[in-house]
């Protein structure tokens, strides 16, 4: 696909989906959004709760910005079908990575790489999964491999709170509730990394959003 | 045998579609033209006063005035275009006020997990009293939520089968649903009653007063309360509401009811007067009641859910009183 005609694939995905489930249906309340970065190459890490993430995610950038705006996702999962899989990669516009390496031994982020080098701006879920609604789970490396590669890419931490009431894992029809989001402080590599380690800066990055999360009383979820 | 019921079933739709079909006319009455000019008048009168006194006065920025200013201009733009064109989309603006009330209580409440398919057939009901609200079909619209909705909710909850927390969690979702959909409802069925009630300008100007003088009261009482409030009337809920501030609101709220009443209602001086106590006190509790939730909730009014205009919960707190109140008021005296 052209890459103008996939630019408009995604707008057209954003505005007629993203937008009225998100701006409308449940509605967003950013704190902060003047941390979200203004241009690309950076990277975002939110928490996961919901499908509805990705969409929420991609409502908080300028429209402008969309077609540069790319959600990494597991490739197992969404190219597990071809009309999926073709949905996702043009509408959604997900950058496929495997979480295994396969027989090939290729580097499983190598389109990362490429994305961040082209100046794009990456989503990436660094607990991997959607696992239990509103809990947090242990962070993968990922996000500290990119980080290290790139050092001057900011890593921003994002908090969302709402979306695993709204559309928890198991559930097809999402129910209106406000979603609340927490943009952190950008983070960088050399500043964040107590020298050159990613287990320092993925355990920062966790910090991070835990703080983020924490500033926020929310009802009981049972 | 199904064809025993589909009597009543047509019956029933016919009921709707008529409803709808014969809903008053788009005609904006002219009474209601000049109450929003008025309206119009007075923020400009008050936007060019603040100017002056910033003039004057440059020191204090009277940054809050500004915004509660600002932000009247904007509900009363919105009220125009929701008021202007066909009945119908007021109808469907007022559901939407409704919608976005219903789903910031939600949002404030613990909820249970297991409930997610019950919070959706509560979400449900809003269309449906809305439908029969707009459709004038006051048997129904009457019933839907307290008796219908009443007793669907926990049969959805039961059949689901988690019994931790049940009366909780389903006391604290019908009370949301009759707070924001049905009490807000009523503001709906004002515009589908007979035009011949009012001859002063049908159902829309009867809204139009309501939601004036609930606001106006708002502000009488917030006023009033600043120049000669002394004895806290709640001191545990709403520190900031005083004996003088409700009293002296009030007094100003039936003032206005009494002169507006021949322009914009069929209520005579003394049926005003008891329009204006009715609004004047309803507002009063609905405002505080809210708040007394917000509180039980944890919720500071500062760190409201919706970031930058206080969140609608607030907006529309005393018109849960009061929309009902006035509602059964005119419907009891003149339809």
């Amino acid at each position: 696909m052209p890459p103008f005609l996939r630019a408009l694939c995604r707008w057209a995905f954003v505005i007629l989906v993203a937008w009225p489930i998100c701006l409308v249906v449940l509605g967003m309340n950013v704190r902060h959004r003047n941390r979200l970065p203004r241009a690309g190459p950076a990277i975002v890490t939110p928490n996961h709760n919901s499908h509805l993430d990705t969409l929420a995610m991609l409502t908080l950038f300028p429209w402008r910005q969309i077609p540069k705006v790319r959600p990494v996702a597991a490739a197992d999962y969404f190219l597990k079908t071809g009309l999926l899989g073709w949905f996702s990669l043009n509408f959604v516009g997900i950058i496929p990575i495997r979480r295994k390496r396969g027989a090939d031994n290729a580097d499983p982020l190598a389109e990362c790489y490429a994305a961040l080098a082209r100046g794009e701006i990456l989503i990436i879920f660094p607990e991997g999964t959607r696992g239990e609604p509103e809990r947090m789970q242990e962070l993968k490396s990922g996000v500290a491999v990119l980080a290290s590669k790139f050092p001057q890419v900011p890593v921003v931490p994002i908090f969302m709170h709402g979306l695993g009431r709204a559309m928890p894992r198991g559930a097809f029809v999402p129910v209106p509730f406000f979603v609340d989001v927490y943009v952190g402080q950008a983070m960088v590599w050399n500043q964040d990394s107590a020298g050159g380690d990613k287990r320092a800066f993925m355990a920062a990055l966790e910090t991070n959003m835990r703080i983020l999360g924490e500033k926020h009383e929310r009802p009981e979820f049972d | 045998m199904l064809d025993a019921y589909a009597g009543p079933v047509e019956k029933g739709a016919n009921a709707i579609r008529q409803g709808i079909e014969t809903l008053p006319t788009p005609k904006f009455p002219e009474a209601v033209g000049y109450a929003f000019l008025g309206c119009y008048i007075l923020l400009a009168v008050v936007t060019l006063t603040i100017a002056l006194l910033r003039r004057r006065n440059p020191a204090r920025g009277f940054n809050e005035l500004r915004l509660r200013v600002r932000s009247f201009w904007f509900i009363v733009i919105l009220a125009t275009l929701a008021l202007g064109f066909a009945r119908w989309f007021s109808i469907f603006c007022i559901a939407f006020i409704s919608f976005v009330a219903f789903k910031e209580y939600l949002s404030l409440i613990p909820t249970r997990r297991a409930d997610h398919r019950v919070l959706f057939w509560a979400y449900v009901a809003i269309p449906v009293q809305y439908l029969l609200a707009g459709s004038g079909w006051y048997g129904l619209f009457i019933i839907f939520i307290p008796v219908f909705w009443f007793l669907a909710l926990p049969m959805r909850m039961v059949l689901i089968g988690e019994t931790r927390g049940f009366l909780r969690a389903v006391g604290l979702l019908q009370f949301g649903l009759m707070t924001c959909v049905f009490s807000l409802s009523h503001m709906a069925y004002l515009l589908a009653l007979p035009e011949a009630g009012n001859p002063q300008g049908g159902g829309v100007a009867l809204l139009f007063y309501l939601v004036f003088l609930t606001q106006f009261n708002d502000v009488a009482q917030y006023v009033a309360g600043r120049l000669i409030g002394r004895r806290k009337v709640t001191p545990s809920v709403h520190p900031g509401k005083t004996a003088e501030g409700l009293l002296g609101g009030v007094a100003v709220t039936i003032a206005l009811a009494v002169l507006l009443a021949p322009w914009l209602t069929p209520l005579s001086v003394y049926d005003a007067l008891g329009a204006g106590l009715l609004i004047g006190f309803g507002g009063f509790l609905g405002d505080v009641i809210i708040t007394a939730i917000k509180r039980d909730l944890g919720v500071s009014e500062g760190d409201s859910l919706t970031v930058g205009h206080g969140g609608i919960l607030g907006r529309v707190d005393s018109l849960t009183f009061t929309a009902p109140a006035f509602f059964h008021f005119v419907y009891f005296l003149h339809y």
